[in-house]
């Protein structure tokens, strides 16, 4: 069964209504001799109907367009990053506050045991209902959230533990509290500090990877996409607002801007895209935990060798060559400049 | 895109002319007086009535800021590639290479200033809204990689509305490109100089914008985080009437100070003095040289 199925999923749920139905009749012996008269073998329908549904699911989740992938994304059933932290992690501490002036509930950290290894482990936080949807102002961080995060990271570096980092967020706040108090600045700051951290840094983009809210604490040695996360410069409602001056064209945005993840493989921007069971991630939270635990272990043991400077300078190498350009050679006063672009 | 090559790069751009209206004379946007245009270039393009500043061209921006034919370009030959087939991009690209006579957004060169040798880069507002993409990114990482390698100052003017959202995720990996290209400059203590113009917004305000050592912006200028429309219309409570502007950052803290163009150039000159006298006393700090 299918709990709030988005619209392209909606055949499945009727299709798993009739199953239900079937069920239900099957379990009616009247019913049963009535369509054993009628030449009936209702288990037998009931498998060929569950037959066709496993097809149609296959079917539907395979070839999901970017904006479903963008619903797939935002879907409140999703596991969030406590949800992971729970399945994957032993003995989470988490620990409050950016050691300036507050404590941002829409970054979540601490410290945890993973796979029997000490680590810093941090996210967005998302919450399913109103109440913690206020709190956690939907995984939008304010400057304290991103100042939390970076005084997590340190502390991590000072103790030479790695740093496991979930990404879900729309966006950063930017409402006026947090103009003042320097939201850009401090996104800035993570971006700059995280390159030059001497200890191993996973991302996993588990839900939204909302521009530079995301970014802010995803500058990673190895970057994981969920199949059915998302990765975008814009909310493709804003990029449609900016293009055709219409946020109902939300759709043809998200098609426009590749923001899914199978894209942001292909562009060799992150470097993996794991698999989530049929149907999404919240549809068996445990197993996608799974996964998702063996692909962040394979992350680390790959980096666990790595000197300070090998991690460092690799990450800035990393970051450095993203992009896409020609060059032209201009007859000039010198050609200092290689004209080998890099791939990525 | 074929292109002229580099010397005629030192012909393209009109100077002053090229930014303000056609015609002899223009209305000013910030108090709407009638100014003669000769006037207004004379007083660097801010208005003589009431200080508004008008964006400048690239010409025109090196011609108030660094020693008279101390300029020279690198890196000219970078240009855009269209990695997501974005719809119109190239149309625009190309509409905009021909309006500009520009590459793309950023120029980037040595030069000096007082004296001073400098790397610095100018953006230009009217090349897709300043944006950035993986050439301005790219730009901007090679001139902060040259300020490493030969020691020099690197003095960034922002203009733009953000990551150009044309090329995705390639845009916004540009933020942390350029970000890591400021960090290279803290470890190896190079100075780092930011002079935000109007506009300098999103994702190149929440990355290098933001990273200088010194970070100076022009009177009135826009800066800040999201655009101002989503600003406005994302709460009930009322706005401070400079919200998100040069006044605004530096009340907050972000902006060490709020400079009229006419000043720019002293100040950088000022701060240039002060970095030089810091880089030699490092210098003779070094191991062998006794105290």
């Amino acid at each position: 069964m299918i709990s709030n199925p988005l619209d392209f999923e909606k055949p499945i749920a009727e299709l798993d209504d009739l199953i239900e139905e079937l069920k239900r009749v099957s379990r009616d012996p009247q019913e049963r001799l009535e369509g054993k008269a009628n030449g009936i073998d209702i288990d037998a329908e009931i498998a060929r109907f569950e037959a066709a549904r496993e097809q149609m699911a296959k079917q539907v989740y395979s070839t999901l367009s970017p904006w479903n992938e963008v619903q797939m994304a935002r879907h409140p059933d999703r596991p969030y990053t406590l949800d992971y932290i729970g399945m994957i992690c032993d003995d989470f501490l988490e620990l409050h506050g950016d050691r300036t002036n507050a404590d941002d509930p829409a970054i979540v950290g601490g410290i945890a045991r993973f796979n029997g290894q000490q680590v810093v482990v941090m996210g967005h936080q998302k919450a399913r209902d109103l109440k913690g949807r206020q709190l956690r102002n939907f995984g939008s961080a304010r400057p304290a959230g991103f100042r939390k995060a970076m005084r997590l990271m340190k502390l991590a570096e000072k103790f030479n533990r790695p740093i496991i980092v979930f990404v879900d967020t729309p966006a950063a706040e930017a409402n006026l509290m947090a103009e003042e108090e320097g939201i850009s600045l401090t996104i800035a700051v993570c971006l700059r500090e995280m390159v030059g951290l001497t200890v191993p840094i996973v991302v996993s983009v588990i839900g939204e990877g909302g521009s530079g809210g995301a970014l802010g604490i995803a500058v990673g040695d190895r970057v994981i996409m969920l199949e059915h996360s998302v990765y975008s410069v814009i909310p493709p409602e804003g990029c449609a607002a900016i293009l055709w001056n219409d946020r109902t064209r939300a759709a043809d945005a998200a098609g426009a801007l590749k923001l899914t993840a199978k894209h942001a493989l292909e562009f060799g921007l992150v470097d993996e895209v794991l698999p989530e069971p049929v149907g999404g991630a919240h549809r068996d939270p445990v197993a996608t935990a799974a996964a998702l635990k063996e692909a962040i272990v394979r992350g680390l043991d790959a980096l666990a060798g790595k000197t300070a400077q090998e991690l460092t300078d690799g990450r800035y190498d990393r970051f450095r060559n993203m992009g896409r350009w020609e060059e032209e050679t201009l007859p000039g006063p010198e050609s200092d400049e290689s004209t080998e672009q890099p791939e990525g | 895109m074929a292109r002229g090559g580099w010397f005629s790069r030192s012909s393209r751009g009109t100077g002053a002319q090229a930014t303000v209206p056609e015609g002899l004379w223009s209305k000013c946007p910030g108090c709407s007086e009638i100014t003669y245009n000769k006037d207004l270039e004379r007083n660097m393009n801010v208005c003589p009535k009431c200080g508004h500043h008008h964006r400048l061209s690239l010409a025109a921006r090196l011609a108030i800021t660094v020693d008279e034919g101390s300029f020279e370009e690198i890196n000219a030959g970078v240009q855009s590639l269209d990695p997501l087939g974005f719809p119109d991009y190239g149309t625009k690209l190309k509409r905009d290479m021909a309006k500009t006579g520009l590459n793309d957004s950023i120029t980037t060169g040595r030069a000096t200033i007082d004296g001073f040798p400098v790397i610095i880069t100018i953006a230009d507002f009217g090349f897709m809204g300043g944006s950035m993409g993986s050439v301005a990114g790219e730009k901007i990482v090679r001139a902060m990689e040259t300020g490493v390698a030969e020691r020099k100052p690197v003095i960034i003017f922002s203009a733009s509305g953000g990551a150009r959202m044309q090329e995705g995720l390639f845009s916004l990996m540009q933020m942390a490109k350029t970000s890591a290209g400021a960090a290279r400059l803290d470890s190896a203590g190079v100075p780092y100089v930011v002079v935000l113009t109007h506009p300098t917004t999103a994702g190149v305000y929440a990355s290098y914008a933001s990273l200088g050592d010194v970070i100076l912006a022009e009177p009135g200028a826009t800066v800040g985080f999201a655009g101002l429309r989503v600003g406005n219309q994302s709460m009930g409570v009322k706005l401070p009437d400079d919200f998100q502007t040069s006044e605004f950052q530096q009340r907050c803290g972000m902006v060490d100070r709020v400079v009229p163009r006419k000043e720019i150039r002293t100040t950088l000159a000022k701060l240039l003095a002060f970095f030089a006298f810091a880089t030699v006393s490092a210098k003779e700090k070094a191991p062998g040289v006794t105290a």
